[in-house]
């Protein structure tokens, strides 16, 4: 390793500090959760390597325990991270050259990494690729390594983790206030808060979630010009929640 | 777990990969900085939307005709949203509601 790459690799890492304990403890909690469904060790690690996003890898611990179909976990999925569409589409300019680091830099394109990333700002004279490349395998390892020691100690923890599946809740809630807080506009919210409410009223607790995403679709859509005229902006950037704020969302 | 549930979990773990990598390839196959007015419209409102659907079904199991009527859920939940509008921090907020809610349990 020449002195640059030495350089480079410092610089990363340390970019990366700020997302390591949150990465560290959201991952320790999804890995207690997984232990506590049945799901071993290789279920959390799996998951942790191929999906890599934090709020949808909670979801998945219910989905996957209540045995939900195929098409539900995909819509699920395609809902809950539909917001990844315009982290990449406001990246393209900035990972255009990145050639062979390119494809796992979209990969692992989180909230956290676009976070640290998205100002397109890199260490002068330093390789740009290789860094964008290396903060998003430092906080990919964190989280990885976090979902994997919740797994292992939540054998071992000498308390009852009982109550633990609040730390879900919680995360949406702490998500919910900061997105309240930083935005002006809260009928989407509302919005959302209202149609699951609703369809879990009329369609029960087992088959609401399709539901709730159908109506929460079509209520945006047919609000579309009347939030639009309040907030005419339409830059894929504002979708970020809050930078390191709002950093415990992914 | 038997082997059916195993191998049907990993299917749905499977398919969340794929759909997550999916989103996140995308753009950079079909969009080349052009963007259509809906989807970004889309993408500026669902985030917020999706987060209240997502209160909603963490909360799904709560019993609110009996005793105690959702009360741990209710004194935890209104213990992140105040921390969380007086430090700003989610992290901190995530935590000491977790554990709220543990001792209550």
């Amino acid at each position: 390793m020449n002195k640059n790459t030495k350089r480079t690799v410092r610089d990363a890492f340390l970019a990366s500090v700020p997302v390591m304990a949150g990465y560290v403890v959201l991952g320790i909690g999804f890995g207690i959760l997984m232990h506590n469904a049945g799901y071993g060790t290789l279920w959390s690690f799996a998951m942790a390597l191929l999906i890599y996003a934090g709020s949808m890898q909670y979801v998945g611990v219910g989905l996957l325990t209540g045995g939900a179909s195929v098409l539900t976990v995909i819509l699920t999925t395609f809902m809950v991270n539909a917001r990844h569409l315009f982290y990449s589409i406001s990246m393209i300019g900035h990972y255009r050259d990145a050639g062979r680091y390119k494809p796992y830099m979209i990969f692992a394109l989180t909230d956290e990494t676009y976070s640290l990333l998205c100002d397109g700002k890199t260490p002068d004279g330093e390789d740009p690729n290789l860094y964008r490349f290396l903060v998003s395998l430092f906080n990919q390892s964190y989280w990885v390594t976090g979902c994997t020691l919740g797994s292992l100690i939540g054998s071992v923890l000498p308390f009852s983790t009982a109550g633990i599946e609040f730390s879900m809740t919680a995360l949406f809630i702490a998500t919910f206030t900061e997105q309240w807080i930083t935005t002006k506009d809260h009928i989407p919210a509302i919005t959302g808060l209202f149609s699951t409410l609703l369809c879990l009223i009329v369609f029960g607790r087992d088959s609401f979630l399709i539901p709730s995403m159908l109506l929460i679709t079509a209520v945006l859509t047919v609000l579309r010009g009347r939030i639009q005229s309040e907030q005419p902006e339409l830059v894929a950037e504002t979708d970020l929640p809050a930078g390191e704020k709002g950093g415990a969302e992914k | 777990m038997n082997m059916n549930t195993a191998a049907y979990s990993a299917i749905l773990v499977a398919a969340m990969s794929l759909t997550t990598i999916l989103l996140r390839f995308l753009p950079f196959l079909v969009f080349h900085k052009k963007i259509p007015a809906y989807i970004a419209y889309l993408g500026k409102v669902l985030p917020a939307a999706i987060i209240g659907m997502l209160v909603v079904y963490c909360l799904k199991d709560v019993q609110v005709t009996v005793a105690p009527f959702g009360a741990k859920e209710l004194i935890a939940s209104a213990s992140v949203v105040l921390l969380q509008l007086w430090k700003r921090n989610s992290l901190i907020s995530i935590l000491a509601g977790t554990v709220i809610y543990m001792l209550l349990t």
